[in-house]
């Protein structure tokens, strides 16, 4: 594991995700979410998993950023300033980090694993989804048709 | 250090979520928890005697399937919403009965 790409690429992806946490305007919050998930894409590559990368940034740049880019857009009434910051729920956000750092750190193994980088390839995991794993395959498609169609209805204009 | 950085993003993912108002920026926010939760599978799934079975890999991508279906329907109910009361501001969506 390349030390020095891993720190990098740590603090890209983590100053994106507080930028789009804190940013006041909709829109770049959004944009700055698009980066964040990169730098966890690129977390995931240099973990060995590549298509999972792939995956992330298919899905989630391609598909989830655009979708919230388009709700920004269609719900654009109330001059996308966010009012209000609540304070409470920045310290909850801090205690719950601290609680798992002193997690991590007191656990012997893990406060000194490194992982081990072997290649996972396509094809192992194409065979796996095609064996071993079919039914939940086959129960995403499912959840995915009815979440698409759920959305549908949702927006659907209501007939008066 | 990967769990640490994930530590980060979720707590990150966690005050998006918790301190603003905006319904989008809480479905930002549970989106960074997702993917905090999914570089948690891919880092444990690491840590195991290699080669190990592609356990990590597989529940990482169903995780990803389901956060987009969840992201579908949360943004429509955004728009749904914000047709029926004008606004997006979680603190005025205060009513039961629309």
């Amino acid at each position: 594991m390349n030390a020095v790409a891993f720190v990098v690429i740590a603090i890209f992806a983590l100053s994106a995700a507080l930028a789009a946490a804190t940013l006041g305007k909709l829109m770049h919050a959004a944009l700055m979410f698009a980066v964040a998930l990169v730098g966890v894409a690129a977390l995931f590559f240099l973990l060995g998993a590549e298509f999972v990368g792939l995956v992330l940034v298919f899905v989630y740049v391609g598909a989830v950023a655009v979708l919230i880019v388009f709700t920004i857009l269609l719900t654009r009434r109330d001059l996308d300033v966010d009012r209000g910051f609540n304070w409470t729920g920045v310290i909850v956000a801090i205690l719950v980090f601290v609680g798992l750092s002193v997690a991590i750190f007191k656990t012997p193994f893990l406060a000194s694993a490194t992982p081990q980088t072997t290649m996972i390839t396509v094809r192992q995991i194409g065979e796996a989804l095609m064996t071993n794993y079919v039914w939940p395959l086959q129960c995403v498609g499912v959840l995915l048709t009815a979440a698409l169609i759920g959305a549908l209805v949702l927006v659907m204009e209501e007939k008066r | 250090m990967f769990l640490i950085v994930s530590a980060a993003l979720f707590s990150v993912g966690l005050l998006a979520a918790l301190s603003r108002r905006h319904a989008i920026f809480i479905l930002i926010g549970i989106e960074m928890m997702l993917a905090a939760a999914n570089l948690n599978f891919i880092a444990f799934w690491r840590f195991a005697p290699q080669p190990a079975q592609p356990i990590g890999v597989m529940v990482a991508i169903f995780a990803i399937a389901i956060a987009a279906a969840e992201a579908a329907v949360g943004l429509a109910m955004v728009i749904a919403v914000y047709r029926h009361y004008r606004t997006t501001d979680v603190d005025q969506l205060d009513r039961l009965k629309g």
